[in-house]
């Protein structure tokens, strides 16, 4: 292995670990908003709405985000979406792993017990005030380590980008291999630095989960 | 209008499909009385009860609260209006409390009175412990539901919904899920709101309880009301051979749990 090799790249690599990082940011909390709304219309009282987001999860999670980031991409300009590399990123896996946290917080808000949200009728509460107040505080709680399984795979989901040049951590090893033709130490240390943010990302959604944990 | 019974139930029926779950109660409860509905699972009269506070709606019949219809057909937006006014009169005790976990037990109290009914939290917090010491919870009021045994629990949801201030409370076999040692506690909390003449439905399958509280007996069967009157009648001189039935079953049952 060369060590001196990857002494001397891994500024470079530190970089776009930053845009990887960027992009992380950008698409989960794109993909929380999608999630949310997704569940929202998932939970409708009305049917079409219902279906809306049926058709949102089944279609963005029954085909490839790659086709999704190429159709966005390289598709979008013939309908008249100029998007550069980085905002396609952005949207293309936003929107994509928001259909997965769709159906991560539908499935925290339907576990919570429906005795929650009659108590709370009972009482008076409107639809609305019982779920504010009653069944979300309950489902934000379950649905943290499972988002945390959503937020891992998109974090590692960046990578596809690559494919539409976008200079996050795999594009910046595929560049040095062209150059180095050392496709081992380079691709090692792209990997190395994933592992880092995911395991820090890790660490903080545990902490997430433990400091809103009920006695 | 004093003629006007204090709730009034006229024809109901509800049906799942074909499956008729009740069929055409009508009944009347004075206030200040406090009525049992008895009968075997499956009776409706969980059902009934349900249906008073429109949580499991009626096929067709009329809730009648001091004259005013409870399950008013009205447009969406209006109905939601008008039955969150009358639930906020009607309390609700569940068979498994339904507390609700992420709040304190004060929390749970003055959550309803802060939201509907505009209260300060000083005023609030001050209506908690009232209601609270009410019910013997006071040294918890700091606790979250899940630090409580099941009686303690089930006092907590009862002074949740006497913090309302309700005119009427429906117990829906509120001791059922309960060690059998914690029964008691929950029933002497009953007890005293009958001493203070609050007007009680309450579906149990505890005769004992129902003989020595309640002023009224309904015993109910396949959807109809079979027998009603004071507990006195309907525990030692039933009519009906269907209550007789049920009581005889009943108290073989007990019986044998009591061994």
């Amino acid at each position: 292995m060369d060590i001196d090799l990857i002494l001397r790249v891994y500024p470079y690599f530190l970089e776009a670990a930053v845009v990887t990082v960027e992009l992380s940011v950008l698409t989960i909390l794109l993909g929380l908003i999608c999630g949310a709304l997704g569940a929202a219309a998932r939970l409708s009282r009305f049917s079409f709405v219902r279906f809306l987001g049926a058709a949102y999860v089944s279609v963005f999670r029954g085909t490839p985000a790659l086709i999704q980031l190429f159709i966005l991409y390289f598709g979008g300009p013939q309908i008249g979406i100029q998007l550069d590399a980085f905002e396609a990123g952005v949207i293309g896996l936003g929107v994509n792993i928001g259909a997965y946290m769709t159906e991560t917080m539908r499935g925290a808000i339907i576990s919570v017990d429906h005795g929650q949200a009659e108590a709370a009728r009972t009482l008076g509460l409107s639809r609305v005030q019982a779920f504010q107040k009653v069944v979300l505080p309950q489902a934000m709680r379950l649905m943290i380590r499972p988002l945390g399984v959503n937020i891992n795979a998109q974090i590692k989901g960046t990578a596809l980008v690559a494919a539409i040049s976008v200079v996050e951590l795999t594009y910046t090893a595929q560049r040095y291999i062209g150059s180095t033709y050392k496709p081992f130490e380079m691709f090692l240390l792209a990997g190395v630095l994933y592992l880092i943010i995911i395991t820090i990302t890790g660490k903080f959604i545990s902490y997430l989960d433990r400091r809103v944990r009920l006695p | 209008m004093t003629d006007t019974p204090f709730v009034q139930i006229r024809h109901a029926q509800k049906a799942y499909g074909e499956l008729e779950v009740l069929k055409d109660i009508s009944l009347t409860v004075e206030r200040g009385e406090i009525v049992a509905i008895i009968g075997p699972s499956g009776s409706g009269k969980s059902t009934l009860l349900r249906a008073i506070n429109d949580l499991d709606p009626l096929t067709s019949g009329e809730v009648i609260l001091e004259g005013v219809q409870v399950n008013k057909q009205l447009p969406h937006r209006q109905y939601e209006k008008h039955i969150n006014e009358m639930r906020q009169q009607i309390g609700m005790v569940f068979q498994h409390f339904n507390l609700f976990p992420h709040l304190t037990v004060r929390e749970n109290v003055t959550m309803a009175p802060k939201l509907l009914k505009g209260l300060s939290s000083a005023d609030a917090d001050k209506l908690a412990e009232e209601q609270l010491a009410h019910v013997g919870m006071s040294e918890r009021i700091d606790y979250y539901p899940s630090q409580l045994s099941g009686g303690q629990k089930q006092r907590v949801a009862i002074a949740r919904a006497l913090a309302m201030k309700p005119k009427l409370m429906l117990f829906d076999e509120a001791t059922s899920a309960l060690d059998p040692e914690l029964v008691e506690e929950v029933n002497l909390v009953m007890k005293k709101l009958a001493e203070e003449h609050m007007t009680m439905i309450i579906v149990t399958h505890e005769m004992d309880f129902a003989a020595s509280v309640c002023d009224r007996v309904i015993f109910m069967d396949g959807g109809v009301v079979v027998e009603e009157g004071p507990p006195s009648v309907v525990f030692q001189n039933p009519t009906q051979e269907r209550t007789q039935n049920f009581l005889r079953k009943h108290l073989a049952q007990y019986a044998e749990g009591a061994k």
